[in-house]
């Protein structure tokens, strides 16, 4: 749940989370466990297709939804079902407890149900004197504990056994041990004799099919099988996202559910519920039967041709599991109601921006979600288009206005880079700067930062620039600020082995900071002007690539150009045909020059990898950095969890300082535990991250870009 | 091997997976056989079901003590099947219901039914219950046993989708996917079995 009334306060919140060691243990192992389980469940199955799939037919049944709706109305009518439609939240508690009335129901049992959630249900019908139980365990014990699921999946992940033995004590006046197996019995058996009193069972629905007109309930611990079977009245409430053509759209669906959720292929109970069946104490031996599909914000983003991908998902948590930042803070932080990445951007749709206005600045844009979601929804991307709405409606923080405002004028934004390199030379040292800029707070002090180097690559471009006599390849190198002020020697590297496979290269001058830190602050606009200008600034030569060092600027030119000319025509075609030419350091050297063994001295020395997220996610490379470190003259040592997040994040690590500094903690941790001597990657923001950590720690290894050292080691 | 054999196979390896019993059998007596052994040496109900060693409230209490011998409830067997079962039971001194589950809400130790379709890639057994008796055994029953004749195995829930879509337009109807027995994570991530449904799941493999 979200109370905080600004950063401030959020952040506070966010540190409660970062000092509970039971959650953060408890996470750490989930999120690791989590991964090798989902590997396991698709091993055989073409994953990226079936989302495909997925992707497509959801996509279908919103565009076809009032079609649909008919369909499903008609059906579950004619085999006894009722169907009502909800505008939003309050209208559907209403005709719920409307139902209860006329049906002169008092007891309610229910089985998990986000959409009742996000309804807040049960405390509609409370009011309304009904009482409500739920059963599923975990939802069981929240709604005892009166808090909010912390995973949509696993509601009370962030709970003890112990926690869960006190509570359980009360609930039955009589001590109960810490005991899981035995705590579960506990459930089951106080909870039996609710499904026997109770007169309505509540469940939400996974599917609603409109050829059949019957729904589809994922479940795994037989409680929706009671609550549907046992009370003479059956309500579910489900959002109109939950409509699909036909029963193969739920079982494609099904495929992927379980194995994304709790890398389940299947789980233990899917129930396929179609019409009034057999109900001994209802009226003529029938149950009643209610389906409330509910609206509530989901039909002004289905509107929306950027946001309707967002009916495609099917609430498997999978966000959540992956989301570096939810494995920090857990989910009562890292969401309202819903959680994870897909929480973010509900939180704004469903609960308003009141809500969302924290929570949706707290992703670090590392693609971990949309890497594995179920309907291939871009999720960082939305909920940074959600950051920048707010910001529009609300007003831009002066912060973002001003380096949106600098980076539009790039003469301006280099002059201030020059003349920052003055204003640190008295507190400068080895290229590090020795006390932190006033404006920095403390809680920043966990890295070192950076110095502006001497001198830019673009003043060392002319005195560089080699000649090559019969180019096998033209490209034009991009720099991104980093590597132009701070690491202008890696792109130097860069040039060095490019020169030697003769490759001509080009540095447009007029190329600017990429735009992915003003993106990244919800500054669509000066995003947008910053890309026109390095168009324009790589439109006049004839280049075969357009080479940076830099993934994240390298995936942002390469994805998010096209989608930011979107509304201009002639631009899209444009941005469409540099994203083209875009590639990668690694990518460029391994698979087009393709670099061999013996042009490299061999050494014995040990080089661990740090994946950044724009390389392994953005943009789908793995292997090519790996093989060149082992044609480089070194010996590979893997690392432990190599693709998750360094905590940099561009601006991520300036707002929220705690998150970074302990997303750096454990990739440090991991790095130090390989025993390697040097640490390559392939984007100078980790470097930044990953070398200012080091230095802080007292660290002997080396954090090098993979140009760095091929540089060196070539004969 | 025979496809048949071949999606058996697959079946039984994923059944196991999800800690189902997978037992062949020769024929339908061979089934009874079974069932009247496993409710035998199976505990009593009030010691095993729901922990009764475990203290609870008295509302719980009560409703568990509604239940006294051990009960064997098998709806929607057929007449002579459910006849020779009957016969078993009253031998062997178990009670034999095939309705009236409503009755039996705390428990019964063992529910018998037949599967109509098996998904070998998942171990799943589809059971189409639309009789609420049949429904609640698969339920309430500490143990499920359930007969799957081998015929009746399909690669996917894509191959038995027709036969699915058949049943369903047969309003009103209500039909389940079993695999493995009931389970919950929901403590600290640790899995346990048996949380509101059956305790084991049983599957007899039926050659025919």
């Amino acid at each position: 749940m979200q109370k905080a009334k600004n950063l401030k306060e959020y952040r506070e919140e966010l540190h409660e989370s970062l000092d509970n060691d039971f959650l953060r243990t408890t996470l750490d192992n989930f999120a690791v466990a989590y991964r090798a389980g989902r590997a396991n469940a698709f091993k055989d199955i073409d994953v990226r297709a079936l989302i495909r799939e997925i992707a497509d037919s959801k996509d279908d049944a919103t565009a076809r939804f009032d079609e649909l709706y008919k369909q499903f109305k008609a059906n579950a009518e004619a085999s006894g079902a009722h169907v009502h439609f909800a505008k939003d939240a309050d209208e559907a508690n209403a005709i719920i407890a409307g139902i209860a009335k006329a049906s002169d129901c008092k007891k309610i049992v229910k089985s998990k149900s986000m959409t009742a959630e996000e309804t807040l249900l049960n405390h509609a019908l409370e009011d309304e004197g009904l009482e409500v139980v739920e059963t599923d365990l975990g939802e069981w014990i929240i709604q005892l504990r009166h808090e909010g699921p912390s995973h949509m999946v696993m509601p009370a992940i962030h709970l003890s056994r112990y926690q869960v033995g006190d509570l359980f004590s009360e609930v039955t006046g009589k001590k109960q041990d810490a005991e899981i197996e035995k705590l579960v019995k506990v459930a089951r058996r106080e909870l039996r004799q609710k499904y026997v009193e109770a007169d309505m069972g509540i469940t939400g629905a996974n599917f609603a099919v409109a050829e059949t007109g019957g729904i589809g309930l994922v479940t795994n611990e037989g409680n929706a099988r009671l609550v549907t079977t046992l009370p003479r009245v059956h309500v579910a409430l489900m959002g109109m996202d939950k409509i699909i053509p036909s029963l193969h759209d739920a079982l494609r669906i099904l495929k992927v559910l379980p194995r994304n959720a709790t890398g389940q292929a299947i789980t233990s109970y899917v129930t396929w519920i179609t019409g009034a069946n057999e109900c001994a104490t209802g009226t003529d031996g029938k149950k009643e039967i209610h389906y409330v599909i509910m609206d509530n914000g989901r039909s002004e983003m289905s509107k929306d041709p950027l946001f309707s991908q967002v009916n495609r998902c099917v609430r498997c948590g999978a966000c959540a599991n992956v989301c570096p930042v939810y494995r920090l803070v857990g989910g009562h932080k890292m969401g309202h109601i819903y959680i994870g990445a897909i929480g973010l951007i509900l939180t704004y749709f469903f609960h308003g921006k009141d809500k969302a206005r924290n929570l949706i600045q707290n992703c670090i844009n590392c693609e971990a979600c949309k890497d594995v979601c179920a309907g291939g929804i871009d999720l960082p991307r939305l909920i940074k288009e959600i950051h920048a709405r707010i910001q529009d409606e609300e007003g831009h923080p002066l912060p973002s206005l001003l380096l949106s405002k600098v980076l539009k004028n790039r003469k301006l934004f280099h002059t201030l880079l020059r003349t920052a390199k003055w204003a640190q030379k008295p507190v400068e040292s080895e290229g590090f700067i020795r006390h932190l800029p006033m404006i920095l707070g403390k809680e920043h002090g966990f890295k070192a930062l950076p110095a502006i180097a001497e001198k830019p690559f673009r003043d060392r471009w002319p005195d560089i620039r080699p000649n090559i006599a019969n180019p096998k390849h033209r490209v034009a190198l991009f720099s991104g600020c980093v590597q132009d002020f701070v690491y202008p020697e890696q792109m130097e590297a860069a040039v060095r082995v490019f020169e030697a496979n003769d490759v001509s290269m080009e540095y447009p001058m007029e190329q600017s900071c990429c735009g992915l830190p003003v993106q990244m602050m919800g500054e669509m606009k000066a995003s947008r002007d910053v890309a026109v200008q390095n168009l324009r600034a790589f439109e006049t030569g004839d280049y075969d690539y357009v080479i940076t060092l830099c993934a994240s600027c390298a995936a942002h030119l390469k994805h998010n150009y096209p989608k930011l000319m979107k509304d201009s025509p002639s631009l899209t075609l444009k941005a469409q045909q540099f994203a083209d030419k875009v590639i990668d350091y690694s990518s460029f050297v391994h698979d087009v020059l393709k670099v061999k063994a013996e042009d490299f001295k061999k050494t014995d020395i040990k080089a661990t990898y740090h994946a950044p997220c724009h390389l392994c996610r953005g943009l789908d490379v793995h292997d090519a950095p790996r093989e060149l470190i082992e044609t480089g003259g070194m010996e590979y040592v893997e690392c432990d969890e190599e693709e998750v997040c360094c905590g940099f994040g561009g601006t991520f690590s300036m707002k929220f300082p705690e998150l970074s500094s302990e997303l750096l903690r454990k990739k440090l941790d991991n790095v130090e535990a390989t025993g390697a001597e040097v640490l390559l990657t392939d984007c100078p923001g980790c470097i930044m991250q990953l070398r200012g950590g080091l230095k802080t720690k007292g660290s002997s290894i080396q954090v090098r870009h993979v140009a760095e050292v091929l540089a060196d080691n070539k004969k | 091997m025979s496809s048949k054999e071949s999606l058996s196979q697959t079946f039984t390896e994923k059944a196991k997976l999800v800690s189902a019993f997978v037992t062949e059998i020769a024929s339908e007596e061979e089934a009874l056989s079974h069932v009247l052994d496993l409710c035998g040496k199976k505990e009593a109900c009030q010691l095993l079901v729901s922990g009764c060693e475990r203290d609870l409230s008295e509302k719980a209490e009560n409703l568990c003590d509604a239940k006294q011998s051990k009960i064997i409830a098998a709806p929607g067997l057929k007449k002579d099947l459910y006849k020779k079962l009957e016969a078993k039971c009253k031998k062997s001194g178990f009670e034999c219901i095939d309705s009236g589950l409503r009755d039996h809400l705390a428990g019964v130790d063992i529910g018998f039914t037949f599967a109509d379709y098996g998904i070998a890639e998942t171990g799943t057994l589809m059971i189409d219950c639309p009789s609420e008796d049949l429904r609640l055994a698969t339920m309430v029953s500490e143990y499920h046993i359930c007969i799957l004749p081998k015929s009746k195995i399909r690669k996917d829930s894509y191959s038995i989708e027709k036969m699915m879509l058949t049943r369903m337009n047969k309003t009103p109807d209500y039909m389940a996917y079993v695999t493995g027995a009931s389970r919950t994570a929901d403590i600290e991530r640790v899995l346990a079995l048996g949380v509101h449904g059956p305790l084991e799941l049983h599957i007899l493999l039926l050659e025919d």
